[in-house]
């Protein structure tokens, strides 16, 4: 809270510049054009850890982020599909739909706390995968295949988004797309943190039972917090969907729960950023691994181990120290 | 109807014993351990190693599996989970750990016994088929035997000095350290303790149902759901928990057969309903 507003900006606009400039214009200089793939999948991924962030800043472990986003990803293939829809009306569709699941789900289980709350998110994971299998519509473990790519984006005749099959390069669309909703959701999460909610939820991950009986209505700030989570996972969940054309009910499984929130812990749970860069830091990490064959989890998981043991408080708690120091 | 009261049975007294040494692990270190299903997955590859392949008797591989994996858990809590507990801000962060280490085991297993399924010859040929009941003698011996754990257990935590302990420790940590138990030492052998419940259950499932790599996961998730259900870090709970799961996987596979596979997704739901009505299980101290 003490860097000024100036060197806040300056951040902002160097971050902007680097991911929307710098790392295109480095990605087609370098020719390496799969790193477009990776860093979609990073910028996603980070939407999703985002609203699991949000659950643990409301003192509540969520290990049940795959099963909206799976939910949001079915949602957006099957009105594509099955409906016709235009990709672009699905995204906040799929995102609405999972907030509104959440809303119905959370309001029992989020009177439960601690471990009770992660196993039953945990198991809920569980339960979005066999719905998927069980359920008439989902199409079972066949999954919905070729879902097409989105299509043109036109508002009263002018086309902001162009046709994405069109386009010579997909990927470096779908990287625009996953980034910009990457910097708008943590501006949405920043801004949410540093208002009056914010500071409520921070009163939630204390103490619940003296923040309401100061008057504050836990209840409701609850479900909203779980109601945005969720929602973000929906809209990860549904442009994967349409990156990779294809989802099935193993799209996202208990190991993706459980990924996200490996993501956020690795970033800093005190952070709002921390999400960000777990999920960067985790998923390079795993893909630069990935030429150590099959030693890749053995030595993946070891390293986790040992950045648990030196840094239990996350990578950014190392800002802090430094900052306590001088 | 007896055949799906006698399955109900077996299915419960295996899975009581699994969700104990989880909710041991928690009621002492108010860890949740994710590691727990693949501890059970490696039980039951040393004792597929040991009495499948080396062909030795198979309490010596029971007793291998056991071992083996309480020194495991031993030197987990103590190099790994008492440090993290002692230099993180937050609890929670004690999950990443398992998390981790639940990967790790995954990595070792598959390195050392590769992803194939593996089964072990039977420990007790011929079928018993009787008062309508149809059951294998083997499955029979696993049911007995892992009830007679049960039984030692519960005596052990009830009557033993060290189970004393431990039940103080899970009661109320601080004062039993003013009382003069040394808290560390009964972490870390209740946890090995947890860890060798899940490397015998290993153990004596390998010989019924085999066991692969990939099992894991989906066991923590059974056995999390146990302890949802009974209540998280009671002995009790634990047990109860295993039964009523074993219970309605039998009647659910049973009256849900025509529906599909959908038993395990009623069993999802009931939770979330039961669970709302007591969020604490049905023994469970409130908020864990």
């Amino acid at each position: 809270m003490t860097v000024n507003r100036t060197t806040k900006i300056a951040a902002v606009v160097a971050f902007l510049a680097i991911v929307f400039i710098a790392v295109p214009a480095a990605i087609s200089a370098s020719g390496h054009f799969d790193l477009y793939y990776t860093l979609t999948s990073v910028a996603l991924l980070s939407i999703a850890s985002a609203g699991v962030w949000l659950t643990f800043y409301i003192g509540r472990i969520n290990i049940g982020q795959g099963a909206y986003a799976l939910t949001g990803g079915y949602v957006s293939a099957i009105l594509v599909m099955d409906h016709g829809w235009s990709f672009w009306l699905t995204l906040p569709v799929a995102g609405l739909f999972c907030a509104a699941t959440s809303v119905l789900i959370g309001l029992p289980i989020l009177r439960l706390r601690g471990v009770y709350f992660a196993m039953v998110t945990l198991v809920l994971t569980e339960v979005a995968r066999l719905l998927a299998l069980a359920l008439p519509i989902t199409n079972g473990a066949k999954g919905i295949v070729s879902i097409p790519l989105p299509g043109a984006l036109s508002v009263f005749g002018i086309t902001l988004i162009p046709d994405f099959a069109t386009l010579q390069n997909s990927r470096l669309a779908f990287y625009l797309l996953a980034v910009t909703l990457m910097v708008v959701c943590f501006a949405i999460m920043y801004r949410l943190v540093n208002s009056r909610i914010g500071k409520l939820c921070q009163s939630l991950q204390q103490n619940e039972e003296l923040a309401s009986s100061i008057g504050v209505n836990i209840a409701y700030l609850r479900v909203i917090a779980y109601a945005v989570s969720s929602f973000f996972g929906g809209v990860s969940g549904a442009i994967f969907a349409a990156i990779s054309q294809s989802i099935y009910p193993s799209s996202f499984t208990v190991t993706d729960s459980v990924n996200f929130m490996l993501n956020c812990f690795l970033g800093g749970l005190g952070y709002v950023f921390g999400p960000m860069l777990g999920t960067l830091v985790l998923y390079f990490g795993w893909d630069l691994l990935f030429q150590t064959g099959q030693f890749q989890l053995l030595i993946y998981s070891g390293l986790m181990i040992v950045l648990m043991l030196v840094l239990p408080n996350g990578l950014l708690s190392l800002a802090e120290t430094t900052r306590k120091k001088g | 109807m007896e055949q799906v009261i006698a399955n109900g049975l077996y299915l419960g007294a295996q899975y009581a014993l699994i969700a104990l040494g989880l909710t041991l692990i928690f009621a002492l270190m108010n860890v949740l351990n994710f590691a727990h299903g693949q501890m059970y997955v490696l039980g039951g590859f040393i004792t597929y190693t040991v009495y499948g392949q080396l062909g030795l008797p198979f309490v010596v591989a029971l007793l291998a599996s056991g071992v083996t994996l309480a020194v495991i858990g031993a030197l987990m809590e103590k190099f790994l989970f008492r440090t993290v507990i002692r230099r993180s801000h937050r609890e929670e962060s004690t999950m990443l750990l398992a998390a981790a280490t639940a990967f790790f085991f995954d990595a070792v297993i598959l390195l050392l016994f590769g992803e194939k399924q593996r089964g072990v010859p039977k420990i007790v040929k011929g079928v018993f088929n009787d008062v309508g009941i149809i059951m294998p003698y083997d499955r029979i011996v696993v049911g007995a035997l892992a009830i007679v754990f049960i039984a030692a257990f519960v005596l052990y935590m009830q009557y033993s000095r060290v189970g004393r302990a431990m039940r103080a420790l899970a009661q109320d940590r601080v004062a039993a350290q003013l009382m003069g138990v040394r808290v560390d030492r009964y972490s870390m052998i209740g946890f090995a303790m947890g860890a060798m419940l899940a490397g015998v259950v290993g153990g004596l499932l390998v010989t019924i149902t085999g066991v692969n790599s990939g099992i894991g996961g989906p066991i923590s998730i059974k056995a999390f759901l146990m302890v949802m259900i009974g209540g998280a870090g009671v002995v009790g709970g634990a047990i109860a928990g295993g039964f009523i799961l074993g219970m309605m996987e039998s009647v659910g596979l049973t009256v849900l057969r025509e529906y599909g596979d959908v038993t395990y997704l009623v069993i999802f739901a009931a939770l979330m309903v039961f669970l709302s009505v007591r969020p604490n299980g049905l023994m469970g101290k409130p908020w864990g």
